[in-house]
């Protein structure tokens, strides 16, 4: 049943990146001031807001953790943390690309990108936790814990940052503006097809942490006798 | 009120144990006077960037020196299985946090106590302008502080190289927290009093004060019972 | 109502159960030894009905309550692998802490009772860290003393103790039972162990293979229950 549900969304979610890489690169036209380089906000914005989603997601499975019990959704809370990451290192690569192409800097501390970063080490922190705690109920209910202050602090930080740079503001990544109604459409279809992307990944993290754990508990019992 | 006793009990305890080995308080006091020779060396700064830089300076400072006194906190409690004893104790998680939440304070307050007229000498920074809003703001950002750092200590009491991990859990915690009592101290060690613009950033400390230890006074059984 | 009771306790590490559906009971007064080979899960589950760690499944009740309750807290005492106190306090000064941490109505007049209970009262001001092991191991008894529980929870408590501690335990566990008090202790030491013992219960491998009274027959023989109950 999941086999399926894997494969489906993953062909929807290829079909929809399919049809927004032949709309990006074949039929926008380029963008006023930047050229070529406008295109990579397809991707870098959407990243953004589907790494986002897993934050949301890993919080209220931690939270369901602590209060069920049930490791499941401690599997669901590390492989949704997993691609979330692993999208917010898109962001900031994608941001960081374009920086460097329209600014000729690999890296500014502007206020998204900063606080990008500092989400991102906020959540690798969960996962180096998790890999310094063997025994998987502790190590469930201790990155619950953790992981629910790191998601009560990721509007603290976005917050603080955004003023920050409002007392000390520096060119803005993005500038402003607003977007062409066909770029608008193919902007969300990407954010779609992202999204589809960040489940089917989840789901297939989530099938190889759950072998893990019986590996595991096989092994235990192994040992036992 | 029980609750209280019982916080200060705890709170007593760690501080006359601290005081008697003194193993962290000397470590931290010693580790803020080389960073702020270092420092000074690293960047040699003329008077105005001083200023401008004092407040990044001493929070790192406070921050990292802290820290090794925040480790200390439960890890003190492994030796001898004594968090056995203070888990089984009648008290409850959150009387057991506030303790030594407490006592943590009391101790880092008193490092960056030190720390302040020893960078006024080093640096030749006059500091006591706005001392009173200085003092609340040393007080707002260490609470911030020592309650991420207490909590943590707890999340990675049992757990492997946690003299390495839980430093690398806490810093990016604390940016909000770190970054408030960063551009505050700078305003008032240039002389600046509080107002305007500062007031965000006063309620930000504020806030992450009290969120993040209403969230630990909850979270603690959790973390170390289950 | 039983002083100690898990009704269907199972425990588990990850998707492995260290503990399958243990149901036991120890009455009021009674003393349970706890046996069964290294690994059988004892620690888990002295550390479940101490309310250290939680049960996966099942509940374990202290006079019908909750491990955790704090009035049932208050009525438990433990002993565990280490002894508990702290390094670098005094005999007097660990003793104190516990009294006030028990809301005892007057703690130093506690500790130093049981200072002199366990033959420590000669030491009272030496800093733990400076003990001997017996010294180190007195005191930890105190300390689990110190309140009047209702119930001592003890794990393994004979281990590595030297003649004198084992004597001062025995006599003071022989004075609680007396008193009323129940004992639930863990062991491998089954001579000492079975000599103040009313019931037994065999864990092995998660389960409880043997629960009854303490006969002669095991008194006489130790490794009974072990040869009759236990799989290799």
């Amino acid at each position: 049943m999941r086999e399926k549900l894997i494969y489906g969304l993953g062909a929807i979610a290829a079909v929809l990146l399919a049809r927004d890489l032949y709309s990006i690169f074949m039929q926008l036209p380029d963008e006023a001031s930047q050229g070529m380089i406008y295109r990579i906000i397809f991707f870098h914005v959407p990243a953004a807001i589907t790494a986002m989603l897993c934050a949301a997601v890993t919080c209220i499975t931690s939270v369901t953790y602590l209060l069920t019990r049930n490791l499941k959704f401690d599997a669901i809370s590390v492989a949704v943390t997993e691609v979330g990451l692993a999208f917010l290192a898109a962001n900031l690569v994608t941001g960081s690309i374009w920086g460097r192409i329209i600014w000729g800097i690999w890296w500014t501390w502007d206020a998204r990108l900063t606080s990008a970063l500092v989400c991102w080490l906020l959540y690798a922190g969960y996962l180096m936790l998790r890999r310094a705690i063997e025994e998987p109920t502790a190590r469930a209910r201790i990155s619950a814990v953790f992981n629910i202050f790191a998601f009560v602090d990721v509007p603290i930080v976005i917050f603080s940052i955004k003023w920050w740079r409002t007392q000390h503001p520096q060119p803005v990544f993005w500038g402003g503006g607003s977007i062409d109604p066909a770029m608008y459409l193919t902007a969300v279809l990407n954010l779609v097809a992202l999204i589809l992307l960040a489940v089917v990944l989840s789901l297939i993290r989530l099938r190889q942490e759950e072998v893990q754990r019986e590996i595991d508990s096989i092994r235990r019992y192994a040992h036992a006798v | 009120m029980d609750f209280l006793r019982q916080t200060l009990v705890i709170a007593r305890k760690d501080l006359r144990a601290e005081l008697r080995t003194k193993e962290a308080i000397n470590a931290a006091l010693a580790f803020s006077i080389v960073i702020l020779v270092l420092f000074s060396f690293a960047f040699d700064p003329g008077e105005q960037e001083t200023v401008e830089m004092s407040g990044g300076l001493l929070w790192i400072v406070f921050a990292f020196a802290g820290t090794l006194v925040l480790n200390r906190s439960f890890a003190r409690e492994v030796p001898n299985d004594c968090l056995d004893a203070l888990v089984a104790a009648p008290i409850s998680g959150a009387a057991l946090f506030l303790g030594k939440a407490l006592a943590n304070f009391v101790l880092v307050i008193a490092v960056e106590l030190v720390s302040l007229p020893v960078f006024g000498i080093f640096y030749n920074v006059h500091w006591t302008g706005q001392i009173w809003s200085l003092l609340l703001v040393l007080a707002l950002g260490t609470w911030g502080l020592t309650v991420i750092g207490t909590i943590f200590s707890a999340l990675t009491v049992n757990i492997r190289l946690r003299e390495l991990m839980a430093p690398l859990l806490v810093y990016p915690m604390l940016i909000p927290a770190l970054m408030s009592a960063m551009k505050l101290t700078m305003d008032l060690i240039a002389g600046k009093p509080l107002g305007g613009e500062d007031e965000v950033w006063l309620r930000l400390l504020v806030a992450f004060d009290v969120i993040f230890t209403a969230l630990s006074l909850v979270l603690l059984e959790t973390v170390l019972v289950g | 109502m039983s002083a100690v009771a898990a009704e269907g306790v199972w425990k588990f590490y990850g998707d492995y159960p260290a503990l399958r559906d243990v149901i036991l009971h120890a009455e009021p007064g009674a003393c349970l030894a706890l046996i069964g080979r290294n690994g059988a899960g004892k620690t888990t589950l002295l550390r479940i009905i101490g309310g250290f760690s939680k049960a996966g499944r099942g509940q374990v009740r202290i006079f019908g309550n909750d491990p955790r309750d704090t009035e049932t807290r208050r009525r438990v005492g433990w002993i565990g692998h280490g002894i508990s106190v702290y390094d670098e306090l005094s005999a007097l000064e660990n003793l104190s802490l516990f009294g006030r941490l028990y809301n005892l109505p007057d703690p130093q007049k506690s500790a130093m009772e049981w200072l002199e209970r366990t033959g420590l009262e000669r030491v009272k001001d030496g800093l733990v860290r400076e003990f001997s092991r017996g010294m180190r191991q007195r005191l930890a008894v105190a300390r689990a003393f110190l309140h009047q529980p209702s119930v001592l929870l003890l794990d393994e408590p004979f281990t590595a103790l030297d003649d004198r501690a084992i004597a001062v335990l025995q006599r003071l566990l022989r004075e609680a039972l007396a008193e009323g008090r129940t004992v639930v202790m863990s062991t491998h030491q089954l001579r000492e162990a079975l000599e103040l013992a009313t019931h037994v219960a065999l864990l092995n491998r998660g389960k409880i293979a043997f629960h009854g009274a303490r006969t002669p027959q095991m008194l006489a023989d130790p490794g009974w229950v072990y040869a009759h109950y236990d799989e290799a």
